[in-house]
This record gives structure tokens, sequence and C-alpha cells, in this order.
């Protein structure tokens, strides 16, 4: 059942042996064509910049990934709980649901200047709101699904069973909906990281990612913008590994545990 | 306790003028059932057999308190259908095996004494008790993924029977085996039901299926579906291997063909497609 570490290294070579190659073709690229720096800085520059700025790079990632961290937490809150009303409840499902798709068709980043008017200039909650709409959206879909599309040879054989509304939900219901919630998070984290850092391009304290990278860019720091891209991406990798942690230890006999064994 | 019968347990499933009416004083109203009576003896393995569309699921369904039914009255062990239902008098189970993946094997099977208020041990034990039974055992703690087809269904009628139920409904258990799986579950059926003394109530397609399991075969005509004939099967209560190979066994397969042809345009086969029966 459980994944040998030779097994693990069959899966890993590949995208490692794509990557390193990958890293090769463009520092050969730019030594070749004689790329300048303000163009595309090569692969060891943008290293060397980041080793020289790992200390400023980190104090960054902490910023933008608490903002990512903390919508990720109240959006994933409000979604779950939003699900379970619309589950249980047939008329805010109706009064809500076209809400909720109009809320996301919206292209939610114009709103960061509006919640930018609305809180000082020094306060994060604007970034943290904009995490929250876009991870909420992802988490009520993904939840309202799994609480509702259950089987109706499942509903039969709790009726059967002479088992309450309450009960259902609780033995069925919620832990149906426990894969699709993890789902849910596997898209939202890196999602939350992405928004976060690019909420900071509509002003506010420039202490985050995404201001580091559009100053340095200003400056024609190049290297020291990939570095901090490289952060980000290091970042939004946490985030999703984190998230499929998660998923491994809260559904040993479900849906983690068969990919894990399909794996 | 009413109907009277020797035993003192009453009949174990009592129809008296059942219909029943989808979307009754619509325009796309279908009458699914019209005027059904049947009497269940504790004991009996009765399965209703009939073309697509002729209402046995619905009839089971009704049987289960699943839905209710338009006039007429179901009695399940003496009450009507519904405190039936409420009181767990029977068990379950279905062409799906309908296990919860995210429980282990024994888990599933606890389900029902758990919604009964059992406590951890007791369902434990039983649980194990019904895997012995199903021939499991050692699968207790695997997750239903892990098991075939016809495991998992052997795990459906543990946990339909974990509650010891009098009664015992099936609509179309194994209609989703292949044939060799299906006929190693039938005899493994008959020995359980033997053991456990259970009433069974069959819904299926198939006429040899019909005929080995069954006491009496109910045929049934479609739209709006009514019994046209029940047949009583005498092969005995030792059914094996053999039994399919016996005359007997083939003249009363002929025998149920027969009535079931009779009910239909000449040289049309009952449809053995699943076909969903119900809105």
């Amino acid at each position: 059942m459980r994944r040998s570490p030779g097994h693990a290294f069959a899966l890993a070579w590949p995208p490692l042996l794509f990557g390193a190659v990958f890293l090769v073709l463009w520092e050969t690229a730019v030594k070749v064509f004689d790329f300048q720096p303000y163009f595309l800085p090569a692969p060891s520059a943008i290293w060397d910049a980041f080793r020289a700025n790992t200390s400023l790079i980190w104090e960054a990632t902490k910023v933008s990934g608490l903002n990512a961290f903390v919508g990720l937490l109240v959006g994933t809150a409000i979604g779950v709980a939003m699900a379970f009303l619309l589950a249980r409840f047939r008329l805010v499902d109706d009064l809500l649901s076209p809400v909720a798709v109009a809320l996301n068709a919206i292209p939610i980043f114009v709103l960061v200047a509006v919640f930018n008017n609305m809180y000082p200039v020094t306060s994060e909650v604007p970034r943290r709101l904009m995490v929250t709409l876009v991870v909420y959206f992802i988490v009520l879909i993904n939840v309202a699904r799994g609480l509702r599309e259950v089987g109706n040879v499942y509903l039969d054989l709790m009726r059967s069973y002479a088992a309450s509304e309450v009960t259902v939900l609780r033995k069925v219901r919620v832990p149906h909906a426990v894969p699709y919630l993890f789902t849910a998070l596997k898209i939202a984290a890196p999602a939350a990281v992405i928004t976060a850092f690019v909420s900071e391009y509509f002003g506010g304290l420039q202490n985050g990612l995404g201001s580091r990278i559009v100053s340095n860019i200003a400056l024609s720091n190049n290297a020291e913008a990939w570095a901090y891209v490289l952060g980000a991406c290091l970042l939004g990798l946490a985030f999703f590994l984190a998230a499929v942690a998660l998923e491994q230890v809260a559904t040993p006999g479900g849906l983690g545990a068969r990919e894990r064994d399909r794996a | 306790m009413s109907g009277g019968a020797a035993d003192g347990r009453g009949n174990a499933v009592e129809i008296r003028g059942l219909t029943k009416v989808f979307n009754a004083g619509r325009p796309d109203a279908v009458e699914a059932l019209l005027d059904i009576d049947l009497i269940i003896a504790p004991g009996e393995f009765v399965s209703l057999i009939g073309p697509s569309g002729c209402g046995k699921s619905t009839q089971l369904r009704l049987i289960a308190n699943l839905t209710e039914p338009t006039t007429g009255e179901v009695l399940v062990n003496g009450k009507p259908a519904r405190s039936a239902r409420l009181d767990q008098d029977y068990g379950m189970a279905f062409q799906q095996a309908g296990l919860f993946e995210w429980r282990s094997v024994a888990k599933n099977v606890e389900l029902p004494l758990e919604l009964k208020g059992w406590d951890k041990a007791g369902r434990r034990a039983r649980a194990i008790e019904m895997l012995e039974l199903v021939k499991l055992p050692e699968f207790a703690e695997h997750f239903p993924w892990q098991l075939s087809g016809g495991m998992q269904q052997r795990v459906a009628i543990a946990r339909a029977l974990a509650a010891h139920p009098p009664l015992l409904l099936m609509d179309e258990p194994f209609g989703a085996l292949d044939e060799m799986t299906r006929e190693h579950m039938q005899t493994e059926l008959l020995r359980i039901c033997g053991e456990t003394s259970t009433t069974v109530v069959f819904v299926t397609h198939s006429i040899p299926e019909a005929v080995f399991l069954s006491t009496r075969v109910v045929v049934m005509s479609p739209r709006p579906g009514r019994i046209t004939e029940v047949i009583d099967v005498d092969l005995g209560t030792r059914r094996g291997v053999d039994t399919r190979e016996t005359a007997r066994f083939f003249a009363k397969v002929t025998e149920v063909r027969e009535a079931l042809r009779g009910i239909q345009p000449a040289g049309v086969e009952p449809d053995i497609e699943q076909v969903a029966e119900e809105l």
C-alpha cells in the first residue's frame, strides 16, 4: 500500500530531469545569444541575487504569505458555512447562488482598488479581503457539490435505516464532501498566494513579494526581481504541498489513500 | 400482532389493493402499479420478475416505504410499511453495492447498528460475525474500492442482514455481476438466508436466477404493472450447483418464460437492460 522510496524516485525523476535540462538551456541561451541582464538574466544570476537577498525575500514572503494564509482561512470558513446553508435551504440557494456567480464574474482585482480606498494606506485588510473572496468562491462551489451530489442509493439506504436529516448530513453528506473540500483547497491555496501577491500591485504598503518585484523592475534590477519571483513560486508551492499533506492526513481511507495507491 | 398465522408472527408482507401513480392528476401521470394483492409468508423467497417498466422495483420500494402508495395498503410484519421502516424491520440491497467509500468494510457493516444505537463492542462483534457469514472476515479493515464487485455485493448483503432483520429486500443485487460470479452469489445467498431464516423479496430480470432462488416467482406485466401469474417453484430447500441441471429446473424456467411471453408480443424476450423504472 505504501509508496516505496524507489517508487517515489521513479515518479520524481522525469520532472526533475526536465527542470534541469530547462535551466541548462536557459543558462546556455543567455550566454550564447548574449542577452542583456535587463532583458533576461541567467538562472545563475537569479540564484546569486536570491542568495544575496535571502533575508529580504524571506521578510517579503512572510508578509505575502500571511495575507494569503489569513484570506485562505477566512475564505474557507465562509465558503464551507455558506455551502451548508445552500445545501440545507433551497430558498437560500435560489437567493444566493446567482449573487455568488455574479460576484465571481467581476474582474475581481478591480475590487482591490475599491477596498484600498476603504482602509488606511498601511492596512493589509484589502489584500486579505481579496484573497478571502477568491478562496470563498472556490470552496463554496466544491463543498456545496459534495454535500448535495450524494448518490440516490445512499439516500435510499439511509431512509431504510430511518435516519433523520441531521444523521444523513453527519454520516453521509459531510464525509462525502470532505474530498471535495480538499480538491477546493488544492486549487484555492496556490490561488490565495497569487491573489495576495497581485493585490500588492494596486498600492498599499511596499512590503510584500509583489511590491518588491514591481520596485526592482522599476530600478532595472532584473535579477533581483526574478529572485523575488522565485520566492513567490516557492511560497505557492509550499501552500499547495500543505494542502496535499492535509488531504493525505485527513482522508485515510478515502480519495487521498486511493490516489496514493494509484501513484 | 395482526395477521394471525399459526406461528404468531403473521405475514412477512401483505399487500392489498395497491396502486401507484406517479405524477397523479397531471398530464404526464404514469400508472406504475395497478391493483396489486400479494401475501408473503415468513421464510419464503419470492422473486418479482417482468419486463422493464412493469413496476417491480416500485413494488419493492413500496414495501420498503421508500415511496408511498397512491391507494391500497402495505403491511410488513403486520405493521404499516412506514412503522416497519422506522423499526428497521427489513434490510435492503440494491444493484449498486452502495458501500460508503470513506468507511472500512467492517464499519460499513456496522452502520445500521450504529444508527440503532448499538455500543461499539457489540457492533464490532456482529460485523465480524456477518463478515464470516459472507466469507470475507479477512477484509474487515479494507476499504470498499479494494474489493471486487462480487465482494462488495457480499459486504452489502452482510450490512443488510447485520441487524438480523426478518425481511431482506433486494433490487437486482447481482445485476451488475458477471455470470460466474452471479451463480456463485446465488448459491451463497441461499445458504445465508437458510442459516438466518430470512424472508426475501427479490427483484430480477433473469429467469434462471428467479427460478433457482425462489420458492415462488411473481410474474408481472408492464404499464400498468400487474401480477399476471404466480408460479410455485418446488425444487426443495437444498439447492446447489446440480440443481441447475435438473429437468425440473428447466421445466420451471420454461414455465416462467412462457408466462412472461404471454404478456407481450410474440417473440419479444424480457428486456434485460437495466432501465430506470422510476422518476
